[in-house]
């Protein structure tokens, strides 16, 4: 087992080169310059020598190579360098947005978890009931519903409802205060696209878990609880459920490793200032170094998300063992 | 061997299981109904072992589950120590549970994969309160274990790590933890290799004297059968077709079935193998959703008449113990 966890955390490294060496490519290779929109942005002109000395500045007029040996060089010691737009530290840029982000695909799993399991395992244990069909049709609507949309109809529904019942419309706050200083005011800002997005997590978390019980509650194993005179509640909790959830497990981990870089639109529409829309931000500037932190930021949540969900599953699963 | 006491212990009868056949995703029509087991009346004396043959799909494993009452019957009575278990609701069945349990055939997919087998076999004892003491009921599963011919280490081990023999000796322990008094043995040998089947079947008898069991061993291997059962009840398609003392059914079977089930073992002689007479029923089983008319047999029967298309023939006694459903076949 000691050995699986070390062989597995050492592919991660190749895994974090192969993305690095992508991200700084592929960046190079969009048209633009980060000086040319730097020194555009103030409305002036500008000439050669400028657009040369902020080059200079930048460090871009070395060779591509030395810049992608810095790039990587830095990463080694968790030094991100300075976002070629503010000037500032990327630590600190990535580290003013990544609580709410975080907060927000915590919250938005844990929304999902708690409906999808339950919700997935009673449409399995009453299939083809009313039920099971209600489930089945929420299920595939929050599959084909995008997160974002699903936001602008929360918060138009906010608004409404809010007027109707107190006569004046509530906001949910817009600026981030964090959860231990004003749990309320934290909450009352996060919940909403966490719903909004925990929606689609949860659609596929409550199919997976009710064809993973489907297929579970026929296993012969479930007839034996049943002969032993257990009550339906033991059967289900203790001998189907726990059977049933490996792969759900698995799905949680991808889903929630997402919602922690990929909420790009969804941050636009609610206004938060989360990583995905740092992201943006970045590549429309063409920021090459608060991208590519971004882009590795995400790699290394996804790996090691993954990782963490395999380790999980030797822990669940008695028959896996990693030699 | 225990006496056999002359009280039943369980009555069946009438008992009928149709599965109920159903058409379209939204009105779920019915348009017809599996007879899985129409009708069938027997006896299990208290220390007897009765045989349920016959082949695939004749309703044997249905029939055990209606006893076990993991499904609900459709029809008739089946009276266990006088109370008539047939139409029990939940909380009665938990009572129930404790005097009759099951011998699973696949002892690869009938142990949770997730449990270590001391749990596994803990598990009962636990939730009908018998030892709530948890050192007490960890020295009750060893016990359990032994008797089993397993080792005691074997609490901690998981399923997916001992052999089909071993995991059979697991279920046989966890159908034990409760001291039933009746086991229904469901296919308990088939899926084993033969060797081990050998030990299985001496395991099954040892526990039947030690305890005083009570068994109803379904199986399709009449060799197995013949070893262990005191009487045996021939099934074909969802009826009983011929039930006898088991030396009898085998020397002098009547219905023209089992003569077919009974010729149809090879014989381990080469010399008399190629001289017997071998009689292969013609014709296929057909479909229990559309079972021919009278004798569900007729078609494929040697014997049959113009009134086997009629009228079924009910179960009569032709020799004193030796049950038959035929009209053709005379003392």
């Amino acid at each position: 087992m000691h050995r699986y966890i070390i062989q597995r955390l050492l592919l991660v490294v190749p895994t974090l080169f192969g993305a690095a060496a992508l991200v700084f490519v592929l960046m190079r290779l969009i048209p633009g310059d980060i000086c040319v929109v730097r020194l555009g942005s103030g409305g002036g002109t500008f000439d050669e020598r400028a657009v040369a000395a902020c080059h200079a500045e930048l460090g871009l007029n070395r060779p591509l190579i030395l810049q992608f040996f810095d790039f990587i060089w830095g990463f080694c010691h968790f030094d991100f360098g300075t976002s070629m737009w503010s000037g500032k530290p990327v630590s600190y840029e990535i580290a003013a947005r990544f609580p709410i982000s975080l907060e927000v695909a915590l919250l938005a799993t844990i929304v999902a978890v708690l409906v999808a399991i339950p919700f997935g395992t009673l449409s399995a244990l009453k299939q083809n009931s009313v039920l099971d069909l209600v489930v089945r049709v929420i299920a595939i609507a929050g599959l084909a519903t995008p997160g974002f949309w699903l936001g602008i109809l929360i918060i138009l529904a906010i608004l409404n409802i809010s007027q109707i019942a107190f006569g004046a419309p509530w906001m949910p706050p817009i600026d981030y205060v964090p959860l231990w200083k004003d749990p309320v005011r934290n909450l009352s800002m996060a919940i909403w696209p966490a719903i909004a997005v925990g929606y689609r997590t949860s659609a596929v978390t409550m199919r997976m878990t009710r064809s993973a019980m489907l297929e579970v509650m026929r296993e012969d194993y479930i007839r034996t609880a049943r002969a032993k005179g257990l009550i339906e509640r033991i059967v289900v909790n203790r001998h189907a459920l726990k059977n049933a959830l490996l792969p759900v497990v698995t799905l949680i981990g991808i889903e929630s490793a997402f919602l922690i870089g990929g909420l790009v639109v969804t941050e636009q529409v609610f206004n938060l200032n989360g990583i995905g829309r740092l992201l943006v931000q970045a590549v429309q500037n063409q920021d090459y170094t608060l991208t590519q932190a971004l882009v590795m930021l995400t790699v290394a949540v996804f790996v090691f998300t993954n990782t963490a969900v395999d380790m999980l599953y030797a822990w669940l699963d008695p028959r896996i063992r990693y030699a | 061997m225990s006496p056999i006491g002359d009280k039943p212990l369980l009555e069946v009868r009438g008992l009928r299981m149709h599965f109920p056949v159903t058409e379209g995703s939204f009105s779920h029509r019915k348009v017809g109904a599996v007879k899985a087991v129409d009708g069938i009346d027997f006896t299990v004396r208290r220390g007897e072992t009765l045989g349920l043959v016959g082949e695939s799909g004749c309703g044997k494993t249905t029939t055990g589950r209606c006893i076990l009452r993991l499904e609900r019957p459709t029809a008739g009575e089946i009276c266990y120590d006088g109370v008539d278990i047939a139409k029990l609701q939940r909380r009665e069945l938990l009572a129930l549970r404790r005097r009759i349990q099951v011998i699973f055939q696949d002892p690869y997919s009938s142990l949770n994969p997730r449990m270590k087998v001391g749990e596994i076999i803990a598990e009962p004892i636990k939730v009908h309160r018998i030892e709530r003491n948890t050192a007490r009921r960890r020295a009750r599963v060893r016990e359990l274990l032994s008797v089993c011919g397993l080792d005691a280490k074997f609490a901690d081990r998981y399923p997916h790590e001992m052999s089909g023999g071993q995991r059979q000796r697991v279920g046989i322990a966890r159908a034990l933890a409760l001291e039933p008094e009746f086991i229904v043995c469901d296919e308990a040998v088939s899926a084993l290799d033969v060797s081990i089947q050998a030990q299985v079947v001496n395991l099954l008898e040892d526990l039947r004297e030690r305890f005083g069991l009570t068994y109803l061993f379904i199986a399709h291997d009449l060799s197995v059968v013949r070893h262990l059962c005191h009487r045996v009840a021939v099934m074909y398609l969802g009826r009983i077709v011929e039930l006898a003392e088991c030396n009898e059914l085998f020397d002098q079977p009547l219905h023209p079935y089992t003569q077919a089930l009974l010729s149809a073992v090879p014989v381990p002689d080469p010399t008399v193998e190629e001289t017997r007479a071998f009689r292969p029923v013609k014709g296929e089983v057909p479909s229990p959703l559309n079972p021919p008319s009278g004798c569900v047999f007729h078609p494929r029967c040697p014997l049959a008449v113009e009134r086997c298309k009629g009228t079924r023939p009910e179960l009569r006694e032709l020799y004193p113990g030796h049950w038959v459903a035929c009209s053709e076949v005379q003392q």
